[in-house]
């Protein structure tokens, strides 16, 4: 059962590295509808907590795999989902490095760039899409939601005091 | 390596497949030592982060019924989303201002089929990116 269980871990992030373009934030809908909808290896709200707690954390937002891994086989779990969301990825990244500056003026690869442009930017819209389903409860929450959005916009603050702030808020019962 | 290799690994590791930074220390890395800089830079990058990830992650398995943190990480992402929403605004800005043509109708499907169908994700690329790039490429 175990074994199952990691080698879906596997098999779903590795395909889902091939596919995530435009990184961490444009992979959250899928791994929500695998996690919580196809395999229910979490709840809704168990999910919107690990990517909460993966913006926290420092480093890559993409460590919310090892979250999920964690949650669903422990260490094995964690150690294999990571592996599995960065190493396909990591592979074509190495291997194009070494190709692509031949072909910088090149038109397909000026048509490539410009082409997946609007489909990361979908995608990342699903993220938010998909998260402010279980974060937005009550319009307080909404409130906070479009606020943040707007000063995200306007200026370059610092994530994590938006994040201190709302967690206080979120304590104290606001949100 | 000089600002104008640096912005070239930057762009390049935005849109291949996969987390964007992990993907620039790689291509970072093995501009200097190949293989073995490409692995260390990885390592260092992911190293320290995964330790702290897994520990917290200890913690909310043992801790994470508790309403008081519950509270915390649903206010944590209720801003989360916000961020998000402003960096779909900042690159939705350029490419809905300047020309509305196909790149907001492939933006807009991409939601849509993501989003609101809950098609898998690389059905939905593997239909939308090869549409999108010849979209890009007849326009050019």
């Amino acid at each position: 059962m175990k074994d199952n269980q990691l080698l879906s871990l596997f098999g779903y992030f590795a395909l889902l590295s091939l596919f995530a373009v435009g990184g961490a934030n444009a992979a959250i809908p899928e791994m929500h509808r695998i996690a919580v909808e196809v395999m229910h290896w979490m709840s809704d709200r168990q999910f919107a907590d690990s990517f909460a707690i993966a913006q926290v954390s420092p480093g890559p937002n993409i460590i919310i795999v090892t979250l999920i891994g964690y949650h669903v086989a422990g260490l094995p779990g964690a150690a294999v989902a990571t592996i599995a969301m960065c190493g396909p990825s990591c592979i074509v990244a190495f291997l194009v490095a070494r190709t692509w500056d031949r072909f910088k003026e090149a038109r397909w690869r000026i048509a490539i760039q410009a082409g997946l442009v609007p489909v990361s930017l979908g995608l990342i819209a699903a993220s938010a899409f998909v998260l402010a389903r279980s974060a937005d409860h009550n319009i307080y929450a909404a409130i906070t939601t479009g606020l943040t959005a707007l000063v995200g916009f306007a200026t370059r603050i610092n994530p994590l005091w938006v994040f201190a702030l709302s967690g206080l808020l979120g304590l104290t019962g606001w949100l | 390596m000089t600002p104008e290799e640096f912005n070239e690994a930057f762009a390049l590791s935005q849109f291949l497949p996969g987390p964007n930074v992990v993907n620039f220390s790689v291509v970072f890395g093995s501009r200097f030592g190949g293989v073995a800089g490409a692995a260390v830079a990885l390592a260092g990058l992911m190293g320290p982060p995964l330790i702290i990830v897994t520990i917290l992650a200890m913690l909310y398995a043992r801790f994470g019924d508790l309403e008081m943190l519950g509270r915390i990480l649903i206010g944590i992402t209720a801003a989360a989303v916000g961020l998000l929403i402003a960096v779909v605004a900042k690159m939705a800005a350029p490419l809905f201002r300047t020309r509305w043509d196909w790149a907001p109708l492939i933006a807009i499907a991409a939601f849509i089929g993501v989003a609101i169908m809950q098609w898998p994700l690389p059905l939905v690329f593997v239909v939308l990116a090869p549409i999108s790039v010849a979209c890009a490429w007849v326009t050019r």
